[in-house]
């Protein structure tokens, strides 16, 4: 039973975290750079492990940070030096991925980590992997490294709130009021990065993408405050671990793999019936009545 | 030279041609990204696929992801052109649904299907030793008929790349080659999954011809040039995998990168450091005319 907690309770996090950080990514237009990061994040994870000689908690966000800055610098500056956008984010993580498969593939003897586990996650397993403070176990590893970043993230998201709801929505106007728009773009990439490293090990690289940009899209599509929006994809994030939780126990498939198809789903409802965006309701508004 | 070995050299070199071909279409067309978006959601297709037929078939796997393939392009135009979301978001709610469902049939197909045994989780990282001689035709025979399409394609190609206006007002059926040009990168990236992985046949569509770009202005050289780096770096990745023991992908798209960072440096004409010299020599031009024009003032 508290196996089942964990595991929901660790879902539940990564869609808290993801839907927050996530919602400014799509309405910044940046939602590919997630998909970038989420994958370059692997070479700051073994390079942590390399330096370290550990798999877990500060040198492997650190690790992680540093990469997920160091992508979104390449690909700006790939950017500003000619390369169009998209073809800049697509060399550079794939690059950056390469060398960490290199890697992770030349020190897989020694590396409790290979690629299948990175791409896919194993939410299974987190509790098992328990955090232990004077000999007592304080509940897995996993629910605390996200329960932190998710501290940091709300910690930024409030203290800054107008900064980046401005950046976000009108960047000429924030640089006109003086707002530091290249440091804000920075601290949300910082943001992403340890969003994506704590999600990571239990969700893998790809369906973080699923969980940063499907609900916070779906929300995009419920409401025009970013309030709400923040909330609703907070909210659709738990929401969808929850169904892919229960579907993935029920039909005995990947949990990751079923929480990132049900977040499909909702968004694909969504997609039609949502009140002032959805597909139907324009559809009527066009139609004469 | 064995002959497993001789396989796995002709089916990179084959692969590293078609895509770098291909991509340099998917590149000027500023589609870099569907190419990424195609690579994951071929999965569920080839998982589908798998399900029906119930062994490994290069072929039927094809046809499998070009339907989810196509489904996928299908759901990023209706999201666009219905909603207020946008392109890139677009993508990434495509591509990682489909994957996570891809995820979850492969789940399925292992745990029901002694999916282990069929090789096709070689399909998310790629194993280019792997490939058997069969895939290896098949492989061969796909690739050719690309380059084959694209070269009796290519003028239709060329104008529809560089002004779509103009190639519809000549009556030229842009859908249709668009769609011909999608199916390309799908068949594309199928065939290179088992060899490079989904991840990184994403790369293999964008980097060679992103290095092409820096050397020519002219789109026929641009696409040979790119075929030609994309075989390059397959060649040479394969051959260091093979002695190093270290995956065939990752190390194809680790030399791809870096024959797009010379091109990026020292291309003679685009490249970073031409630009620096070009700017340079400008400037002491300039100086030069001042300083005459300020002498000639003063005499």
């Amino acid at each position: 039973m508290s196996y089942t907690i964990w595991i929901l309770l660790t879902a539940t996090l990564v869609g808290i975290n993801c839907g927050l950080v996530g919602t400014f990514l799509v309405l910044r237009k940046m939602s590919m750079l997630s998909d970038a990061i989420s994958h370059s994040v692997l070479l700051g994870i073994v390079g942590a492990y390399m330096v370290s000689h550990q798999l877990q908690g500060v040198s492997m966000l650190i690790g992680a940070l540093l990469v997920g800055l160091l992508t979104t610098f390449l690909v700006q500056l790939l950017h500003q030096k000619g390369v169009q956008s998209d073809a800049a984010i697509g060399v550079v993580f794939t690059c950056l991925f390469a060398i960490g498969v290199v890697l992770i593939s030349l020190f897989a003897d020694r590396v409790h980590l290979d690629v299948e586990h990175a791409l896919m996650g194993e939410i299974a397993f987190v509790p098992w992997d328990v955090l232990e403070v004077g000999g007592r176990s304080i509940g897995p590893k996993a629910v605390w490294l996200l329960g932190f970043v998710l501290a940091i993230n709300i910690f930024v998201i409030v203290f800054a709130y107008k900064e980046l709801k401005i950046s976000s929505f009108d960047s000429e106007m924030a640089i006109t009021l003086g707002i530091p728009v290249v440091l804000i773009h920075y601290v949300l990439m910082g943001m992403l990065s340890l969003t994506t490293v704590a999600s990571f090990d239990s969700v893998g690289a790809i369906l973080v993408v699923a969980m940063l940009i499907v609900p916070s899209a779906t929300a995009y599509l419920w409401t025009d405050r970013l309030s709400t929006m923040l909330i609703c994809s907070a909210f659709i994030g738990v929401l969808a671990s929850v169904i892919g939780y229960v579907g993935a126990t029920a039909f005995n498939v990947s949990i990751s793999g079923a929480i990132s198809v049900s977040t499909g789903v909702i968004f694909f409802v969504s997609l039609w019936i949502a009140p002032k965006h959805g597909v139907l309701r324009k559809w009527m508004k066009k139609s004469p009545a | 030279m064995d002959v497993n070995v001789q396989w796995v050299f002709t089916s990179m070199a084959l692969l590293g041609l078609a895509s770098g071909m291909i991509g340099t279409f998917a590149l000027l067309k500023k589609q870099s990204l569907i190419g990424d978006a195609m690579a994951h959601a071929a999965l569920p297709g080839i998982c589908i696929a798998f399900l029906f037929y119930g062994q490994k078939s290069l072929l039927v796997f094809l046809i499998g992801a070009a339907c989810s393939g196509y489904m996928a392009t299908v759901f990023i135009q209706f999201i666009v052109k219905h909603t207020r979301i946008k392109e890139d978001a677009a993508i990434g709610i495509v591509l990682s649904v489909f994957f996570g469902l891809g995820i979850v049939l492969l789940t399925w197909i292992n745990q029901h299907e002694g999916g282990n045994q069929s090789g096709i989780n070689d399909f998310l990282f790629g194993k280019a030793a792997s490939l058997t001689g069969n895939d290896v035709n098949v492989l061969t025979i796909t690739a050719v008929l690309m380059v084959i399409t694209i070269l009796f394609f290519f003028k239709e190609f060329k104008i529809i790349t560089f002004d779509r206006a103009f190639a519809q007002g000549v009556g030229i059926p842009v859908s249709l080659l668009n769609g011909v040009l999608m199916f390309l990168i799908v068949s594309v990236v199928v065939i290179g999954l088992q060899a490079v992985g989904v991840v990184l046949m994403s790369a293999l569509l964008i980097t060679p011809a992103l290095a092409a770009r820096y050397w020519t202005e002219r789109l026929g050289w641009m696409t040979l040039l790119a075929g030609v780096f994309g075989a390059l770096s397959g060649v040479a990745g394969a051959y260091v995998s093979l002695i190093a023991y270290v995956p065939t992908g990752p190390l194809v798209i680790i030399f791809a990168t870096a024959l797009f960072l010379f091109s990026f440096l020292f291309a003679p004409k685009r490249g970073l450091c031409s630009k620096i010299i070009r700017r340079h020599v400008e400037r002491k031009k300039l100086r030069v005319k001042q300083l005459m024009y300020e002498r000639g003032e003063q005499l």
